[in-house]
């Protein structure tokens, strides 16, 4: 990453500028670090947001880039989540074992505190002994490794028999819902060892940090989630931004063609496929910190679903747009969702807006998709149209007399 | 001089309809070839079987001296090891500019790390303007492709497959669509790149076909009809009745 890299891209520097502004203004607007003007669970809110955004990014990457409409990457994030949800729970319920067994008069044995957190962790689907699953959750590091390694592989073993297959479009899209579904499906049972739906909770809590009060936590998650926010537009922007980018903006437009050129298509699709899953991943690992919990309906084929809205809102294809779309989309449903909405009251029938977000939403998205493709970020175009004019007029060439185009098709 | 390009006895069958049909011939290495036939002689599915698009049931395609076959690698691989497509429909990537559509061609590693890494250098950018300009896009560089005229986006095609540099070179019907002007630059475009490599072009026009000056090769239901120079095929009673019983 060249200081030509940032110079050719100046969007990646208003962006970062954007973002750095933004997280100081929530800084100074804190409980913990400023004047208290917003509540710690609005910081909260904006962490998450930030999260949001980082896997938009990534769906920006794979769909409007890479043209591969994942309805997946939700099962990614929710992975990501689970495997840092582990270590946070594990090391949470080893703090609170630890004390309960301090006040015995000999100190506890290793097996008596473990016996204790697997009681304490999975009395609740009826069990106490700990799951292999589990066999790195006491380290805070292996874990981490987890949070990569987990959805990194899980996407390239799904993307290598469904790319390998030469599986596109729609079937492909379909195929990642099933996959997200499996998952879900998966987790939801008691046996998986994840606890069933109830999921992992109490994930607020640091571990070590017992000190540290949920108003400070919630700006250092910010904190964490604005520099993730950061590195990842920057490894995205410095993808897209030489010949791989052309090469999988081409695999999009034509893949067959790309192929011809000598790009063996399947390699270039598994690489953002496992790259996009893994950057989910990972913005699933500092939201569910913040929110607090995570259940098996986190990675309902739904949110996959939503995910591409957000990205189709705020226009894909461009990285800007797509965080601008998550972000817009998201707090704007969760103001909607959260009863925060005043009700219309039409006299006939009240509006709830609980109830008629999601059709405003869908609604929304037709529009979107059918009148302006671009989404929001194509506003942008707009006003640097203002300022360079377009460029493009009537075909050069002389086409008096050649032939129809059509008659040269296959 | 040992062939280049080696068809024996291919056939396909599309749905019971055999398209081509125990179809053999060579291609040399430095060779101006052109392929003529009526529509739905299998010109374009002979390109598919070559490149890697469709796979023959049986037969055998061989290239190169080392007489590697190309019926078991994929169509990337075909393309690293040299054969080139242009396709009857002008196929460039619109979105991007000419400048960016022949850098992708442009010879150079094709694996995604390499890539990722890659960074053109000085060099890599004077060949592209270089091609471009040969082309007669010299001045087209940063415009999308998608702007440009039909003619200048199959001379951009032509472009991009100078840039994989391959040995041999299939071009499915050059000068459908394009004006006069259009066609004789095609065809001294194409009579030049036949010096350092393999040529076959398909087309049905015939005089575009006399201006290449070549061996030519009748395909009539996906078989050789005949073979020679222009006036040595057209003089064949069989492709007399083939083309006039096409009306
Ligand atoms: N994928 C396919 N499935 C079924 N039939 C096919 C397929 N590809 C080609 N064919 C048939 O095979 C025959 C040969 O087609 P091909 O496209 O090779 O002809 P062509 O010589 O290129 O004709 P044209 O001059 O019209 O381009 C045609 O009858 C066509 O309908
Ligand atoms: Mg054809």
């Amino acid at each position: 990453m060249t200081q030509g890299f940032l110079a050719k891209n100046p969007s990646v520097l208003i962006f970062l500028a954007a973002l750095a502004l933004f997280t100081l203004a929530v800084t100074l607007l804190s409980h913990a670090y400023g004047v208290s003007f917003l509540s710690t669970s609005f910081v909260k809110t904006l962490g998450k947001t930030l999260c949001l955004c980082l896997i938009a990014l990534a769906m920006d990457l794979v769909w409007g880039y890479a043209g591969i409409l994942s309805l997946g990457h939700f099962a990614f994030f929710g992975l990501g989540g689970y495997m840092i949800g582990m270590w946070l729970m594990y090391a949470r319920t080893e703090e609170i074992v630890v004390q309960a067994l301090s006040g015995a008069p000999l100190p506890p044995t290793p097996e008596e505190i473990v016996s204790g957190i697997g009681t304490q962790i999975f009395g609740v689907v009826g069990g106490s002994e700990i799951p292999w699953v589990w066999s790195f959750a006491h380290s805070l590091p292996l874990q981490l490794m987890l949070v990569v390694l987990v959805p990194g592989l899980l996407a390239l073993a799904f993307g290598w028999l469904a790319f390998r297959s030469r599986v596109t479009g729609v079937y492909l899209s379909i195929l990642t819902q099933a996959m997200t579904l499996a998952l879900a499906l998966y987790l939801f049972q008691n046996d998986s060892g994840l606890r069933g739906n109830n999921g992992l909770s109490g994930l607020q809590n640091m571990p070590g940090q017992g000190a540290v009060t949920q108003d400070q936590l919630s700006v250092w998650f910010l904190w964490a989630s604005a520099l993730a926010l950061g590195l990842g537009y920057l490894l995205c922007a410095w993808v897209v931004s030489g010949k791989f980018g052309s090469v999988i903006r081409a695999i999009r437009d034509d893949e067959q063609r790309v192929r011809f050129l000598g790009y063996s298509v399947e390699s270039y699709k598994l690489a953002v496929f496992t790259l996009t899953a893994i950057i989910a991943a990972i913005a699933g690992a500092l939201y569910y910190p913040q929110a607090g919990i995570i259940n098996p309906a986190e990675l309902a084929p739904i949110a996959s679903i939503y995910l591409a809205v957000w990205v189709a809102i705020g226009g894909r294809g461009r990285l800007y747009g797509a965080v601008i779309g998550a972000a817009f989309v998201s707090l704007l449903s969760s103001w909607f969702t959260g009863g925060r909405a005043p009700s219309i009251n039409l006299g006939f029938y009240t509006v709830n807006w609980v109830d008629w977000w999601l059709i405003l939403l869908g609604l929304a998205f037709v529009l979107v998709t059918l009148f302006a493709p671009q989404g929001i970020g194509g506003l942008f175009d707009l006003w640097q149209g203002a300022k360079h004019p377009k460029r493009r007029g009537a075909p050069l060439g002389p086409d008096d007399g050649s032939f129809q185009e059509k008659e040269a098709v296959e | 001089m040992s062939a280049l390009l080696e068809v024996s006895g291919v056939s396909v069958t599309f749905d019971g309809f055999r398209a081509i049909n125990n179809l053999s011939f060579n291609i040399a290495a430095q060779e101006l070839r052109a392929i003529i036939g009526p529509n739905g002689a299998g010109k374009t599915t002979f390109m598919d079987i070559v490149t890697g698009k469709t796979r023959p049931d049986e037969g055998s395609v061989t290239f190169g001296e080392r007489s590697v076959s190309l019926l078991s690698l994929s169509e990337a691989q075909i393309a690293r090891a040299g054969v080139g497509r242009k396709f009857q429909r002008p196929t460039v990537f619109e979105d991007q500019s000419v400048f960016d559509n022949l850098m992708m061609a442009l010879k150079k590693p094709r694996g995604p790390l390499a890539v990722l890494m890659f960074r053109a250098s000085k060099g890599d950018a004077r060949k592209v303007r270089d091609l471009a300009e040969e082309v007669g896009l010299g001045d087209q560089l940063e415009r999308k492709s998608g702007e440009l005229s039909h003619g200048q986006k199959q001379w951009l095609e032509i472009g991009m497959l100078l840039a994989q540099e391959p040995r041999l070179l299939l071009v499915d019907e050059p000068a459908a669509g394009m004006t006069l002007a259009e066609r004789e630059h095609t065809t001294a475009l194409l009579v030049e790149m036949a010096k350092t490599r393999a040529v076959v072009v398909v087309e049905h026009d015939m005089d575009f076909v006399r201006r290449l000056d070549c061996k030519v090769t009748v395909l009539h239901e996906g078989s050789v009809l005949a073979e020679g120079t222009l006036d040595h095929v057209t003089k064949n009673p069989s492709v007399i009745e083939v083309y006039l019983g096409r009306g």
